[in-house]
């Protein structure tokens, strides 16, 4: 799998899924939805995010809702790959299912600063702070997991399956 | 397979094994498993659109979906209605024959009190709180749309083995205190991430003591905890429980001695005191009596984790002959319409109605932030519901507070958050 670098943004603990994408705007479509992605913890990070940036976050992010707007969303504004300190259980399986990159990475919040500029190498799961030259491991994804993501996700993975019946 | 190979494991362990055919399996360890249900809220609308795109025109087993609608009931916008006509037609077209509609009530209620959710069986849902039927010894999780989609069209899904942690909860409780208590407690204690990617096992003579309405509570809460399974073991109550939903009787399913938790917590209930999570998250836990006077305008008395009968029939005792205090609303919302019809029945809800509740119908409510019940800016909630997120129930300027059936009433009633053992009632 290819490395993705990108422009990082920083988010601190516990970063629930409400916050992602709060429940008013659950049932609304995906482009008016985005717009309020994160919106109670940082106002400027839908307008400002750019294709390919990084998401930087600290333990727990996305825990709570079983909503797969939330990685949805975020994989809508351009987000390239979301690196914590760890994950909400169900958020991780979701970024995985619909082709959103993500890794655990223990001690990755104090190693990044907003703005800064990271590497993340998704088959050897190492993530680097090009601004400051230090490259930190996290925990390896799985080959199944790894392949999810390589064919852009489990609809992919799904319909492959149905073509070979 | 021998019976006997299985006996040194944990639930988790166990249950997965069986699924995927295996006769071993060790935490952290990746299976694809087969699925013994599927349970689908207004989540199938977009499981079938996945579907559709897919060229997917049925489902692996439509006797194995369960379909039920409570998260925007009756639909309050266009929208909704339109989720809800998918749905309909996805049902129609898979075969789907466990259909409730309106009229069943919340998704984890109905799967339980229908008798969809069995022991030992692997049970995937579109929501997090899925596994709330851990309380009868179902390994069940909540999952996304696109794993949904996948499960539905193959009955297979992918798993990590999950290490288990066990509670011991031991001693005897105090008058109004409930299992909500119990689990805020763990969640204040240990935080919000204590059982992240775990499974989680609730033991001990206090446990044992449970109803099955109360374990219900705690098995559902096990997400907020971060935990992917919630069991209790299946004991006589639970197989009394089973027998009356299905006719069948159930054997006892006890937690292995011989396996390994990865954690094991002693927690002594006998001094426990009612719990408060506090605004912004459900591990921000207090004592009801460490808090300064925080006066609220609304209360949720309901949800998928408090809205059992038990949990009604407690508040009516707390607040018969007594009156809503002028400045709440009270917000009264039974898990299921069983639930509604039984407590209405037996005068339940009159109790609540003559204190001035407001009756609503059987569904999520303004639980999760979209449908009937929302908070305007700087309104303060306290809730028997399972979330505190900023923004969870509509204006992320208001403040909900998490709380036991008990203490929520008592708050009603005084209009500020109190401790329901000042309230006394009639016990």
């Amino acid at each position: 799998m290819k490395s993705l670098e990108g422009r990082v943004w920083t988010f601190g603990d516990n970063i629930d899924t409400d916050a992602i994408v709060p429940g008013q705007y659950l049932d609304a479509p995906i482009d008016e939805a985005v717009k309020h992605v994160l919106e109670s913890v940082n106002p400027n990070f839908a307008r400002e995010v750019e294709e390919g940036d990084i998401i930087v976050a600290g333990r727990n992010f996305g825990c709570g809702s079983s909503r797969e707007n939330a990685p949805a969303a975020i994989k809508e504004l351009g987000i390239s790959c979301i690196v914590a300190e760890s994950f909400g259980r169900i958020f991780f399986r979701n970024a995985i299912a619909i082709g959103l990159p993500l890794l655990n990475c223990s001690g990755i919040s104090e190693k990044f600063s907003e703005g800064e500029q990271a590497l993340v190498r998704l088959s050897e799961a190492q993530v680097e702070n090009k601004s400051r030259e230090l490259t930190i491991d996290a925990v390896p994804l799985s080959e199944e997991m790894l392949n999810i993501l390589n064919k852009g996700g489990m609809l992919a993975l799904l319909k492959e399956i149905q073509g070979k019946n | 397979m021998k019976e006997g190979d299985y006996a040194a494991m944990t639930t988790a362990e166990r249950v997965l094994a069986r699924a995927s055919g295996r006769d071993k399996v060790e935490p952290g360890e990746y299976v694809t498993a087969e699925i013994h249900k599927c349970m689908c809220h207004e989540g199938l609308a977009a499981v079938y659109f996945n579907l559709s795109t897919a060229g997917i025109q049925e489902v692996w087993d439509p006797e194995r979906v369960i379909v039920v609608l409570d998260h925007w009931v009756p639909a309050p916008t266009v929208r909704a209605a339109t989720v809800h006509q998918l749905v309909r037609t996805a049902v129609e077209q898979y075969g789907i024959k466990h259909f409730y509609k309106e009229r069943g009530g919340i998704s984890h209620q109905v799967m339980m009190e229908k008798g969809h959710a069995l022991p030992d069986e692997l049970i995937v849902g579109t929501d997090s709180h899925t596994c709330t039927y851990g309380a009868l010894g179902a390994a069940a999780c909540g999952i996304g749309i696109t794993d949904m989609t996948y499960a539905m069209a193959t009955g297979k899904l992918w798993f990590m083995v999950p290490e288990t942690i066990r509670f011991v909860l031991q001693g005897e409780m105090a008058h109004f205190l409930t299992s909500k208590d119990v689990i805020l407690k763990i969640a204040g204690d240990y935080s919000a991430e204590i059982a992240q990617y775990k499974s989680v096992e609730f033991t001990g003579t206090a446990a044992k003591r449970m109803s099955l309405d109360s374990r219900m509570t705690m098995s559902n809460m096990s997400v907020e905890i971060g935990a992917k399974f919630g069991f209790f073991e299946v004991d006589e109550k639970a197989i009394a429980y089973l027998k009356q939903k299905t006719g069948k009787v159930f054997e006892p399913i006890t937690f292995s001695e011989d396996a390994q938790p990865s954690e094991i917590y002693e927690i002594d209930l006998s001094e426990l005191e009612p719990q408060v999570a506090l605004p912004h998250s459900v591990d921000n836990v207090k004592p009801v009596s460490q808090l300064e006077r925080i006066e609220i305008q609304q209360v949720i008395l309901g949800s998928c984790t408090n809205g059992r009968l038990e949990d009604l029939q407690l508040a009516a005792r707390l607040i018969k002959g007594k009156k809503v205090h002028p400045g709440v609303r009270l917000l009264v919302i039974p898990a299921s319409w069983d639930i509604y019809r039984k407590a209405m029945e037996e005068g339940t809800l009159s109790v609540l109605l003559d204190a001035g509740a407001l009756i609503l119908n059987s569904s999520c409510g303004p639980c999760f932030g979209s449908h009937m019940g929302l908070l305007a800016p700087g309104e303060r909630c306290i809730s028997s519901t399972n979330r505190n997120f900023r923004g969870r129930m509509g204006s992320d300027q208001a403040e909900v507070y998490l709380g036991s059936p008990a203490t929520v009433i008592a708050s009603a009633i005084n209009g500020f958050i109190t401790d329901p053992r000042k309230i006394g009632g009639n016990e």
